[in-house]
């Protein structure tokens, strides 16, 4: 299958430096005023759990964090999947640049969980499917990172990295169903269900905020990402010569 | 609800703001260490410019001579 030669104009490299310097402003307002709004909400309206106390207000960071850190992988394994069959260049780059940051919301997501798990369940940690498989996440996430810095060449890198985000793909539904197939300490979906989601709505409305405020924060620092790496990979190009011709006079240094 | 009631976090301080703190300090993290990581690109890449247009120069010369 090809692809229209329009999507491959808009997605040149040059391109994207171009339209992602307008874009991340934008997210990064967007991430900041969700964040002080759903973390107003979360703290001072969402009312106290009647089982867990004020301990539950883990959530708002803990699952937003766990949902981004597939999100992420998606993202992730979708562009490598995009960049080796069509051989667009910023779809490469977005999957290297999601890597870190799915990885973060991974850990993130371990640590808080970790955290929230002590006083509730009694033990910072068990090795249960839900808690099993995110880890996996996490190592798919640290292997894909360590396979393309080990690799020179951008291309093959691209390449290796994408197979290995494709064939991981698999621990992404083992993670959100882990808790309906084998027993766990960890809860049930109460939002991603279909059905009414089984949350207070004072609770559901600052988890939903932060949620959207962690995918920008994500569309933010990816785009952030891929503009720095995109320099480096195609430092032989015109343009970015250019860039680095006025962006270096500004940031000054040596002459 | 007064401030300390609050940063008490009904007896579970430790666990939330741990949590929270940790959150934070790993998205800043990741979130500027591009801005960093690009100046640095554009320092470098700068650099290795003018010695590439130095060498081209001296090749020029070179022929001439």
């Amino acid at each position: 299958m090809k692809l229209p030669a329009i999507v491959h104009k808009y997605s040149s490299p040059k391109n994207f430096y171009t339209m992602s310097g307008k874009m991340v402003p934008w997210f990064a307002w967007g991430f900041g005023l969700t964040l002080v709004f759903g973390l107003y909400y979360g703290f001072f309206i969402a009312p106290t759990d009647y089982q867990q106390g004020e301990s539950y207000r883990i959530m708002f960071v803990h699952v937003p964090a766990a949902w981004m850190s597939m999100f992420v992988y998606m993202v992730m394994a979708v562009s490598g999947a995009v960049g080796l069959i069509w051989r667009i260049k910023t779809a490469d780059l977005m999957a290297s640049a999601s890597a870190p940051i799915g990885a973060a919301f991974t850990l993130i997501a371990l640590i808080t969980g970790s955290l929230w798990g002590k006083p509730m369940w009694g033990t910072y940690w068990v090795w249960d499917a839900r808690l099993t498989s995110e880890l996996i996440l996490l190592f798919l996430y640290l292997g894909f990172i360590a396979l393309q810095a080990s690799i020179e060449d951008p291309r093959n890198a691209a390449r290796a990295g994408a197979i290995l985000a494709i064939v991981g793909v698999v621990n992404i539904p083992i993670i959100h169903y882990s808790v309906e197939w084998w027993s766990t300490l960890h809860q049930g979906a109460t939002v991603t269900k279909f059905d009414k989601p089984s949350i207070h709505i004072d609770m559901l409305i600052p988890l939903l905020v932060m949620a959207v405020s962690f995918k920008l924060y994500y569309a933010t620092s990816v785009l952030m990402r891929g503009r720095a790496e995109i320099l480096l990979r195609e430092q032989n190009s015109r343009w970015v010569k250019e860039i680095v011709a006025n962006e270096g006079a500004a940031l000054g240094g040596a002459k | 609800m007064s401030a300390s009631e609050f940063f008490d976090m009904g007896g579970y301080a430790f666990f939330v703001w741990s949590s929270y703190g940790i959150t934070t300090v790993v998205l800043a993290w990741v979130f500027i260490s591009p801005i960093f990581n690009k100046k640095n690109i554009i320092k470098e890449l700068r650099i290795k410019y003018r010695q590439q247009e130095r060498q081209q120069q001296d090749r020029a010369d070179s022929e001439q001579a």
